[in-house]
């Protein structure tokens, strides 16, 4: 089920008439049978998004397209879709089976025909033996699991997850991530989910929506994005470690940082924002990209490299190295700059050059 | 240190309450309970002839005046409470649902329970008068023609209607406003999930806020049917000290006002003996169905 936003806008009133736009003129498509994550900031009107979808948030403006099948007057009960809540949102007074089952007595499905239904789901997920069970004796895993069968029972055309993992331990989250993934990609449905965590949402999306301020940043698959960030923000928003901003500028077709010259760039002359991913440096004896080395943090297989900042003395950059070069703290470094891991921003506007 | 604090300060503090508790609670359930075991006490010398086991029992059983009065409390107790409880969870629901006003129609509800229960008995035995009652005026629209609820002749069946009408009002106040907190602290995010499970209202109502307000609604039922079998000032508001419809003397008696009414008797040798009998029975009673009641507790109330 493709999912379309049509200028999809919310606006929050609050009680003194002050407005506050959540979400602002969302225009995107959700492809079908994939896994999509809304991805941004807290604030950012990501969740606000999924409740719109869900519909149990009005919209402001705009309209959602399920197919082709206009749903914005559509009320939540009818529209077809299971939802996982932050908080999972288990009735704490009922079992897991009858969690599971809430959904499908709601349609008046054949009791048998429901527990079935319910064991089979529940067996999908990874919780078939904790049937009796009441939610409070569940861990936290399970109890999220538990949420994700009540919204599958009921073959939804859309799985809508509000921040799936963030009541996780960091173990038991990398875990989930892949059993979200799995259980989205048995079942084939159209599933969004909404994150803050840009790890998570690299990992196991197929398709990533970025969201500033209620405005989409952009759109596209995980590594895309990540590859060729649109704007300052998005290239700021992925990645950890997060990429290095410096100020640098473009005279005669050359890109320098100071007085090093980095690359070559065909425009006009003018002052630009250079983002360096970490991985992006590579360490040659001669270059006059070079500064020196505040600490090293070796990691396993990778040695970190933290940098006074040629800018700002006061501030440090990152670059990942292989671990075999000795570098010392106070040694000084020269690097060439990868080009592909290397991105040049509209100084003013942080769009991409 | 943690084992070892000496608690004579606690003791002290606890001392003044400790006192007035004896005098005026365990005192008298110590003496009732020695009172009912005694004949022909005689409350002016204090004397008595001898220890019986049953007499004072007995007596009281086969009183017409206590089984009356415990016919009424029964009636009382099971059909006020079960009655207010219901229509105070209805009425709380649908405050809670609604977002203007609320606090308005909060106060409203709230108000009779910081009014004299006396003064709002009088005023229901005025709407129910036969002549000039509010309810009879209304029943006058659909042509019936008046009903002596509780005014001279008017006759036990009656008057013990008014009567429960009057307490089970009387009651809801109170409720509404413990399920209102109780409501109020359910997460909304229950009633959304329901909403996305297309669950009806009334399924979401039986399904998802009984259970979720099964203590509040367990400790209203067990604290309503406490209050109910002490049933008195509430006859006392409605019918006065003549516990009835003028012509009809003592029709709507309660066990608690046959104990107090045997006061005016207390210079006859056993009277108290009887008044202590039949509060113990009353005792045994509620003790037996505020057991029943948490036994079902156990297993009706998700905590």
């Amino acid at each position: 089920m493709e999912i379309k936003l049509k200028n999809l806008t919310k606006v929050f009133q609050s009680k003194k008439e002050e407005e506050t736009v959540a979400v602002d003129n969302l225009d995107i498509v959700i492809p079908s049978g994939q896994l999509t994550g809304l991805l941004g900031p807290s604030g950012c009107g990501k969740s606000t998004t999924l409740y719109m979808i869900s519909g149990l948030l009005r919209p402001t403006q705009g309209e959602i397209y399920f197919g082709d099948e206009n749903v914005t007057p559509v009320p939540p009960e009818e529209r077809g879709i299971g939802l996982v809540f932050q908080n999972y949102a288990l009735y704490p007074h009922m079992t897991v089976r009858q969690n599971i089952m809430f959904p499908l007595e709601n349609v008046k499905m054949d009791k048998q025909e429901s527990l079935e239904k319910a064991q089979e789901i529940a067996d999908l997920v990874g919780i078939g033996h904790l049937m009796n069970r009441k939610p409070k004796q569940l861990s936290g895993g399970q109890q999220q699991r538990v949420a994700i069968a009540r919204a599958l029972v009921k073959s939804p055309r859309v799985l809508l997850l509000d921040e799936p993992l963030s009541n996780l331990d960091a173990r038991l989250r990398l875990q989930t991530r892949e059993e979200i993934k799995r259980i989205q990609r048995d079942t084939g449905i159209t599933t969004i989910f909404v994150t803050h965590d840009q790890e998570e949402a690299m990992s196991i999306s197929d398709e990533i929506v970025v969201l500033r301020e209620g405005v989409t940043q952009q759109v596209g698959r995980p590594q895309e994005v990540y590859n060729n960030p649109g704007n300052l923000f998005v290239a700021k928003f992925l990645g950890t470690p997060p990429i290095n901003i410096f100020d640098g500028e473009v005279k005669d077709g050359r890109l320098m940082i100071g007085d090093a010259d980095i690359a070559k760039k065909d425009i006009d002359d003018r002052e630009v924002t250079i983002g360096i991913r970490p991985e992006g440096f590579k360490m040659v004896e001669r270059s006059k990209f070079k500064a020196e080395v505040d600490l090293v943090e070796t990691i396993g297989r990778d040695t970190t490299l933290i940098i006074k900042h040629p800018n700002d003395e006061t501030q440090t950059f990152r670059a990942i190295v292989d671990a075999d070069y000795g570098v010392e703290p106070g040694d000084t470094v020269k690097f060439n700059v990868k080009p592909h891991k290397m991105h040049i921003f509209d100084k003013e506007t942080g769009e991409v050059l | 240190m943690l084992e070892d604090q000496s608690n004579v300060k606690a003791w002290f503090y606890l001392l003044p309450a400790l006192i007035l508790l004896g005098i005026f609670i365990f005192f008298p359930i110590f003496n009732a309970f020695f009172l009912v075991f005694v004949d022909e006490y005689n409350y002016m010398q204090g004397t008595y002839e001898g220890f019986t086991l049953i007499n004072n029992f007995r007596y009281v059983v086969t009183d017409h005046n206590f089984r009356v009065a415990m016919t009424n409390t029964m009636l009382l107790t099971f059909v006020s409470v079960p009655v207010s409880v219901i229509i105070a969870l209805l009425i709380s629901v649908w405050l809670n649902a609604i977002k203007r006003l609320q606090g308005f129609f909060q106060t409203i509800f709230f108000l009779p329970y910081v009014t004299n229960a006396i003064a709002i008995g009088m005023a229901f035995a005025f709407m129910f008068h036969v002549r000039f009652g509010l309810i009879n005026w209304f029943l006058g629209i659909f042509g019936i023609s008046p009903i002596n609820w509780v005014n001279t002749g008017a006759s036990w069946g009656t008057a013990i209607f008014a009567l429960l009408v009057y307490v089970t009002w009387l009651g809801l106040a109170f409720k509404i406003m413990v399920f209102l907190s109780g409501l109020q602290g359910i997460d909304k995010q229950y009633y959304d999930a329901a909403r996305v499970d297309s669950a009806s209202r009334s399924r979401v109502f039986r399904r998802i806020t009984v259970p979720l307000l099964s203590p509040m609604i367990m400790y209203i039922t067990v604290t309503s049917f406490i209050g109910a079998f002490k049933a008195y000032t509430e006859v006392i508001g409605m019918f006065g000290e003549r516990l009835g419809p003028p012509g009809n003397d003592r029709a709507v008696i309660t066990v608690v006002a046959l104990v107090y009414r045997s006061l005016d008797r207390s210079g006859v040798p056993g009277a108290l003996s009887e008044a202590a009998a039949a509060s113990l029975i009353l005792f045994g009673v509620t003790l037996v169905f505020t057991m029943v009641n948490m036994q079902v507790s156990k297993k009706r109330v998700h905590y």
